[in-house]
């Protein structure tokens, strides 16, 4: 189990006080000054030098992007914070947001800092009310005491606004989060040109996670060797892992990356309710991923690259997990609904597919449908996956791959009761 | 996508009341200028708060217009953005029930069940006494705590069938239950306490500074040994650190810990329950920034060789504009011009000089050694450059 001397979220459940003196005493804003007068490039290269993979989702490098940035540009740049957590099985920026804003804060100064911003927002999901009060009096606790705001005691101009959605999850991806934030309607934009060229207002703009952030101070103090050596190479540092579905106590914590999900699972969440052989599949990282059967999971381990492996992700490390006692049909068909309820309508394969597949689901669990669609649904997941301009028909059509992937002798069990069924009563 | 029409009987007019109109224009000012349509969501948000929890279509005219977009541009938004509510909701509690996978594993159909007993058949039809209204919503970000529903602001959290019950009754009887977790738990806390952060030094300050070794000898280098992981954290109180300090701790370091120490002073000051004004706040902060040198200043001479290290210089003042560094007792044009021939052009570039950034400074100056600490330089700047001016063009003479 990763020490508690290596955890950077001190106030993950809120049994601290989350003000600016107290979170001061934990170690936070603790010679900030010092790491900025390191310089731009120095944070930059410490970062990347961590390993630091994005935390949102992506796991892309957070210091290559932040090097993205252009180093002399006429237009202002902006670092935008993305704390639109809506992921089904993601709840971990929320901690971060109530508990301990002070650590998402100084991480603000500090990138923005590193790529020459002087303005950053932080977009929150709209039903994150109280998230969003308690990080606004954070906010005016660091303001006034100098610690950010115009003339700040660190020498870099800078402000935080906080800004938020209404209840769209699209808007956590990066593009149509940036649309939002200008006043529209929070559908995504082509790529490129990329936000480090033309993000926000058409400017150059860096969106990260919550959690990236989060946990930059930390990476800068205690040095990006310290990170690199906890979790496995590649994958590197603690993450904020995320336990919900049938565990006998469902939690977030903080661990190392590269944990064995058997071990994250007993030693935080209590176990599988009905224990480890009451098993039936796990998703690893929140519902556009795949599903990870059972018999899979006995020496899986929590990181991008082990995850990438059994054909699924870490996602943003939540793990949904489902006993025997799951309909897994209709578990995964509530994920479709999800994704057909969120498309934003933009992409004809996302708007029209998205339903398609939960209608064919819905069927499914039923056993109403015939075994040839089990492939028809999988050609038409592969028809929606790619072919839209943002990654949301992916994350639809992925969690459906999985399950023919794994479950399809299930479908077809119920399609054969469901047609028996219906035989013996023509007869 | 969902199909979301505006409701057929809408009223004749909106205005925003005078304090949401205030609030309506600081978020605007939230935004650079020519681009207050980003303030739409926000805005949109208070004038659905002020109707009493749905959006009418006035209201979006209003909102419009007040931002200066066209109304159809609104009209998108308000029906994109499904925590825009078209219809009347209930007066006493809309209730959001989480139905996504993780909360449907722990069980939100039998809360979708209690719904459509209780309050109506059907999302959104309010009920028949016009308290109470009901929507399954996706993912609420709360899934360790499922199942779970929101009403208004609060989520109430790790609910059955029966405490959703109660909680309803409590909002009929307008005494709502406290929201969060229903079982008692805090946060998102294993149940029955947590499995990390048992660790009493997280939180007694004994790490604040201690990172700073690595960087201690190395200026703006990159750190000689960074620290391994969990290396153990001595105990040292932080705030002597001068007593028997080695190696020497960088004036931030101390202004940080001084900055630390402004905590115990709050507290005694706001033992009377006042909260203190922003102002008072700044000042302490100050106090700190200026004693933070002063407790460098005192340490043992003997204790280190500095090794200069050349500080960040500019190549000319930044926006053009340089500060008047003759202001800095014992500082004339003379000195003033070899500064700025060296790249100084700014008090703050001074209040911030390691002690090897300050030994870099003497050793290009012959005969100069030792001056800067004489003189109290990097005090008077960190003065200074809070846009503190002295009465006299010489600055004023340093104390002690």
């Amino acid at each position: 189990m990763l020490a508690d001397a290596d955890r950077i979220f001190t106030n993950l459940y809120g049994f601290h006080d989350s003000g600016l003196k107290a979170a001061m005493k934990r170690g936070q804003w603790d010679g900030t000054k010092l790491l900025i007068d390191q310089g731009h490039d120095w944070i930059i290269n410490e970062v990347k030098q961590s390993g630091l993979r994005g935390r949102g989702g992506a796991g892309f490098p957070t210091g290559l992007k932040w090097s993205f940035m252009p180093k002399a540009d006429p237009r202002p740049s902006y670092l935008v914070i993305n704390a639109d957590e809506s992921e089904p099985g993601s709840c971990k920026d929320r901690e971060i947001l109530r508990h301990d804003p002070q650590l998402l804060i100084e991480g603000a100064l500090i990138a923005s800092f590193a790529m020459r911003a002087h303005t950053c927002y932080i977009y929150l999901r709209g039903e994150y009310i109280r998230e969003r009060e308690a990080l606004q009096r954070a906010v005016d606790e660091a303001y006034a005491a100098r610690l950010i705001g115009k003339n700040n005691i660190h020498g870099w101009d800078f402000d935080l606004y906080l800004h938020h959605g209404a209840g769209a999850y699209i808007c956590g991806e990066e593009t149509a989060l940036l649309e939002s934030l200008e006043g529209k309607k929070g559908q995504p934009r082509l790529k490129p040109p990329f936000p480090a060229n033309v993000g926000l207002y058409g400017a150059p703009t860096t969106v990260n996670n919550v959690e990236s952030i989060a946990v930059v101070p930390d990476i800068l103090r205690r040095g990006a060797t310290w990170f690199e050596s906890l979790g496995k190479p590649n994958n590197s540092g603690t993450k904020l892992f995320q336990i919900s579905g049938h565990v006998n106590k469902p939690c977030v914590v903080e661990e190392e990356m590269g944990i064995p999900l058997q071990q994250l699972i007993e030693e935080h969440a209590g176990g599988v309710r009905g224990g480890w052989n009451n098993l039936m599949a796990v998703i690893p990282g929140g519902s556009s991923v795949p599903l990870v059967p059972a018999e899979l999971c006995q020496d899986l381990t929590m990181d991008f690259d082990a995850l990438l492996k059994v054909k699924s992700g870490l996602g943003t490390a939540a793990l949904i997990v489902m006993d025997k006692s799951t309909d897994i049909v209709r578990a995964i068909a509530r994920i479709s609904y999800f994704y057909k309820h969120e498309s934003c309508g933009q992409c004809t394969p996302c708007r029209e597919g998205t339903g398609w597949m939960w209608r064919v689901l819905e069927r499914m669990a039923e056993g109403r449908a015939e075994k040839r669609e089990i492939d028809l649904l999988f050609d038409v997941t592969k028809q929606v996956e790619g072919h839209t301009i943002c990654a949301l028909g992916d994350a639809a059509a992925w969690p459906v791959q999985g399950l023919i992937r794994h479950f399809r002798g299930e479908i077809e069990k119920r399609i054969d009761t469901y047609h028996g069924g219906h035989k013996e009563a023509a007869e | 996508m969902a199909v979301r029409r505006l409701h057929p009987d809408q009223p004749a007019h909106f205005a925003f009341t005078p304090e949401n109109m205030a609030w309506a224009t600081a978020t605007i000012a939230k935004y650079p200028p020519g681009k207050q349509a980003s303030a739409v969501i926000p805005v949109l948000w208070r004038a659905q708060e002020q109707i009493g929890g749905w959006i009418t279509e006035p209201a979006m005219r209003v909102v419009a217009d007040l931002l200066g977009m066209a109304h159809i541009r609104v009209l998108e938004i308000a029906t994109f953005y499904t925590m825009f509510q078209l219809a009347p909701i209930g007066t006493k509690a809309h209730v959001q029930v989480c139905g996504t996978t993780p909360c449907m594993l722990r069980g939100s159909k039998d809360l979708i069940k209690v719904c459509k007993t209780r309050i109506a058949d059907e999302a959104f039809h309010v009920s028949d006494d016009g308290a109470f209204s009901w929507e399954e919503v996706e993912c609420l970000g709360s899934c360790a705590n499922a199942p779970m529903v929101q009403i208004g602001k609060d989520t109430y959290e790790d609910l059955t069938a029966e405490s959703f019950g109660a909680l309803l009754d409590g909002f009929a009887a307008g005494t709502p239950p406290k929201p969060g977790s229903q079982v008692g738990r805090t946060a998102s806390c294993p149940e029955g306490g947590p499995t990390t952060l048992s660790d009493a030094a997280l939180y007694d300050g004994s790490r604040i500074g201690q990172w700073q070794k690595r960087f201690a000898g190395g200026g703006g280098a990159a750190p000689a040994t960074p620290a391994g992981p969990s290396t153990p954290v001595a105990a040292a109180t932080p705030a002597a650190p001068a007593a028997e300090a080695k190696p020497f701790v960088h004036p931030a370091a101390l202004a940080a810990m001084a900055n630390a120490g402004i905590v115990k002073e709050l507290e005694a000051r706001s033992s009377g329950g006042r909260p203190l004004a922003a102002s008072e706040l700044a000042n302490l902060a100050q106090l700190a920034r200026v004693k933070g040198p002063a407790a460098y200043g005192a340490m043992p001479e003997d204790v280190v060789t500095i090794q200069p290290v050349e500080p960040v210089l500019l190549k000319g003042p930044r926006d053009g504009v340089r500060d008047d560094l003759k202001l800095i007792w014992g500082v004339a044009e003379k000195l003033e011009e070899r500064m700025n021939a060296l790249g100084i052009w700014h008090f703050d570039q001074v209040a911030n000089w390691s002690p090897n950034e300050a030994a870099w400074f003497e050793s290009q100056m012959p005969g100069f050694k030792g001056r800067i600490e004489r003189d109290k330089w990097i005090e008077q700047c960190q003065k200074l450059a809070t846009g503190w001016r002295p009465d006299s063009d010489a600055g004023e003479r340093p104390k002690g």
